[in-house]
């Protein structure tokens, strides 16, 4: 137990931690989308932003950059982490809608149990997973130094720097924006409606198919943005990259309230905290260990989460 | 299911071989065990033994990796076919027991008791049916998908207090683990190193044994209610089964049963690290049970029998100048879809099971 280095380091620590904690937000949004909607948990959304990490690396590859050659100029800077985005975004996305075409929809068909489906969904992971690892050899990939973290804001021994403003930044924009996508929008009620009440929904005209597509989608496009600044905070990618953060993204997601997108943000600025606390106390060792702790004690004391299911209905 | 359409049911519930005799059946299954225990020498056979023998590993060897992943799919069908709860964390059992053994036995261990390999496996399945029961307790009130998760960190946190705790030696392990006691006539021990034949019929002796014992549970009261609570857990807990009892149950007997694996395979390898028990093996068994037909002894072992099989049969073999024992995992991926699409019952299915899944087709809404 390490209290003095945690209370001296409480602010840089904080700082690691709302970094940490808002790429698990986003990548949380995926499966707390997907649950507020069928009630299923997408095991396979790990791999949809697992090929999102890959997919900008292999686009930034195509312009000659990887992890030896120099930062670029700002305005190179900018262009190519648009492009990285982009291509992250369209192969998350696009693989989220596939597994929702492979491993969801014929199930969905025949009203199979929800056992069924977990299985299917391991079923893609597991082959995602598989093929990349087997395509990559199963060794890390670095990633481009695009940009290279300087301190931009000092306070006391907090040192802020540039790639730790973008991320959080980001992360909050995108969860604005999605926030307002789902409350504003034609096709975001269209989501609410079908999570609160599916077949009441399609009876009012919600092409309910659509929706759940439209879900998927979704939350394929937050994880693609998850995991550029995923690639850029870690510097390197690895087949099993997207199962590890994956667990951890779906304790936020619950912990937060699962089906609730606000509980999401929450729960993955908490999680971050919490695991960087729990390493700097304990070790580096038990960062992970301390994510199914806090899962199972939520589930033991809070089931519905800190902010409770909002998407949908009461839990059954 | 109507009562006017019971007497049907009752038929269609028995196939062909469970309408025969109860003698002809005694027989049968006889039988097929004595051809189990002459499996070692199937590469004997003119033409088609050679066909069926590994060539990447010797075949006694792989019919040993099959028992255990055979042993492993039976106790995870307690828990996933009979009572219908998720576990995704089954390596975790299979650990305990092994650490348990290499604990107790092992001279790295910091007990220092290094007791012979027999007397180790009594305490070894103790302390992982209370781990199975200890980690049933709170877990066990959720519902399904939310067991899974718990349970997948269950078997994450095992390798990870593996890993960073001096006791369990991490990444360096424990060696020197004995292997079973026995001496031959000539004076040798039975269990050796260099052939794996004696390990194969120990495993298969256990995999008797606990397909008797499983398949009375099933029939006896107990699997009743894990029928009933898999089925729908509310009605069961309004008919008066004790839902949250019988599932700790199920956990407690598959936890016993991964155990049993555990330390056999811990007395076959002689050294255990903490890097034997990755998450992928839960996925594996699991895959195996669902492909076999979860539910259903005789689908459990066909699936762990293959799950271990295919893997060990493509290994050596070069397609297109691919190693196909590279791609296991990923072709496993694709025929656990292909096979909850196609075929969700699996291969042998359950009869019971076939039949809830045909009910529940028949209520899905217009889409």
């Amino acid at each position: 137990m390490n209290f003095s280095g945690l209370i001296q380091d409480f602010g840089p620590l904080t700082i690691a931690g709302l970094t940490q904690g808002a790429i698990i937000a986003l990548f949380a949004l995926g499966y707390t989308l997907v649950y507020g909607v069928l009630r299923l948990i997408n095991f396979a959304h790990s791999e949809v932003f697992l090929v999102g990490t890959y997919a900008c690396l292999i686009v930034w590859g195509f312009f000659g950059l990887d992890q030896n050659s120099a930062t670029p100029g700002m305005g190179a800077v900018i262009g190519y982490l648009l492009i990285g985005l982009v291509a992250a975004i369209l192969i998350s996305g696009v693989t989220a809608l596939a597994v929702e075409v492979v491993a969801y929809r014929p199930l969905r068909r025949r009203n199979a149990p929800p056992l069924a489906f977990l299985i299917t969904a391991i079923g893609a992971s597991l082959f995602i997973s598989e093929v990349v690892g087997v395509l990559t050899h199963r060794n890390q990939r670095g990633v481009p130094n695009l940009i290279r973290p300087t301190d931009v804001l000092v306070i006391g021994n907090m040192h802020i720097t540039n790639l730790q403003i973008l991320i959080i930044g980001l992360a909050l924009v995108s969860m604005f924006a999605l926030d307002q996508f789902i409350n504003r929008s034609r096709l975001g009620r269209g989501i609410r409606a079908v999570a609160q009440n599916p077949d009441a929904a399609a009876l009012m005209g919600v092409n309910k198919s659509r929706v759940i597509m439209l879900v998927f989608l979704v939350g394929g496009l937050m994880a693609g943005i998850a995991a550029v600044m995923y690639d850029l905070k870690i510097g390197v990618t690895r087949f099993d990259a997207g199962f590890i953060l994956g667990i951890e993204a779906f304790t936020a997601a619950v912990l937060g309230g699962i089906g609730n997108l606000r509980g999401a943000l929450l729960g993955g600025l908490l999680l971050g905290l919490v695991q960087v606390y729990a390493a700097s106390l304990l070790g580096s060792e038990w960062l992970r260990a301390a994510a199914f702790i806090i899962l199972v004690l939520i589930l033991l004391f809070r089931p519905t989460g800190l902010l409770g299911e909002s998407l949908g209905r009461a839990r059954a | 299911m109507s009562t006017a359409n019971g007497k049907t049911n009752g038929r269609a519930m028995r196939g062909l071989f469970g309408r025969q005799p109860v003698a002809v059946r005694v027989l049968v299954m006889v039988l097929v065990a004595v051809a189990a225990y002459m499996l070692p020498y199937v590469g004997s056979i003119p033409l088609i033994g050679p066909q069926i023998i590994t060539q990447g590993i010797d075949w006694p060897s792989a019919l040993f990796n099959m028992s255990y992943y055979v042993l492993l799919a039976l106790g995870l069908n307690v828990v996933v076919g009979y009572a219908g709860l998720l576990d995704l964390g089954y390596v975790g059992f299979f650990a305990v027991g092994a650490y348990c053994t290499a604990l107790l036995t092992s001279p790295d261990s910091i007990l220092k008791t290094e007791w012979a390999w027999l007397y180790s496996i009594p305490i070894a399945l103790a302390i992982t049916m209370v781990a199975g029961v200890l980690l049933g307790w709170p877990t066990l009130r959720l519902r399904g998908d939310y067991l899974a998760i718990v349970t997948l960190g269950f078997a994450e946190i095992i390798r990870i207090v593996a890993t960073s705790t001096d006791i369990l030696r991490g990444e360096r392990g424990f060696s020197s683990i004995p292997h079973p006691p026995g001496e031959g006539t000539d004076g040798k021990p039975i269990f050796g190193v260099a052939d794996a034949t004696p390990y194969f019929w120990l495993g298969l002796t256990v995999i008797i044994l606990v397909i008797l014992g499983v398949r009375n549970l099933d029939r006896s009261r107990v699997g009743r209610s894990w029928l009933a609570i898999r089925e729908d857990e509310e009605a069961a807990e309004i008919m008066g089964v004790r839902t949250f009892k019988y599932k700790l149950w199920a956990f407690a007997i598959g936890a016993f049963i991964g155990a049993l694996g555990g330390t056999i395979w811990a007395g076959n390898q002689n050294f255990i690290n903490s890097a034997t028990f990755q998450l992928q093996f839960s996925i594996l068994v699991l895959a195996g049970v669902v492909m076999g037909g979860s539910g259903n002894i005789a689908g459990a072992i066909l699936g762990g029998a293959l799950i271990s099989y295919i893997p060990d049969r493509l290994r050596g073999i070069e397609a297109g100048g691919v190693d196909l024992y590279e791609y296991r995992f990923a072709i496993f991926g694709f025929a656990i879809i292909l096979i909850m699409v196609l075929r969700p019952q699996g291969l042998i299915p359950s009869r019971r099971r076939a039949m809830e899944l045909k009910d529940r087709e028949k209520e899905v809404a217009p889409q």
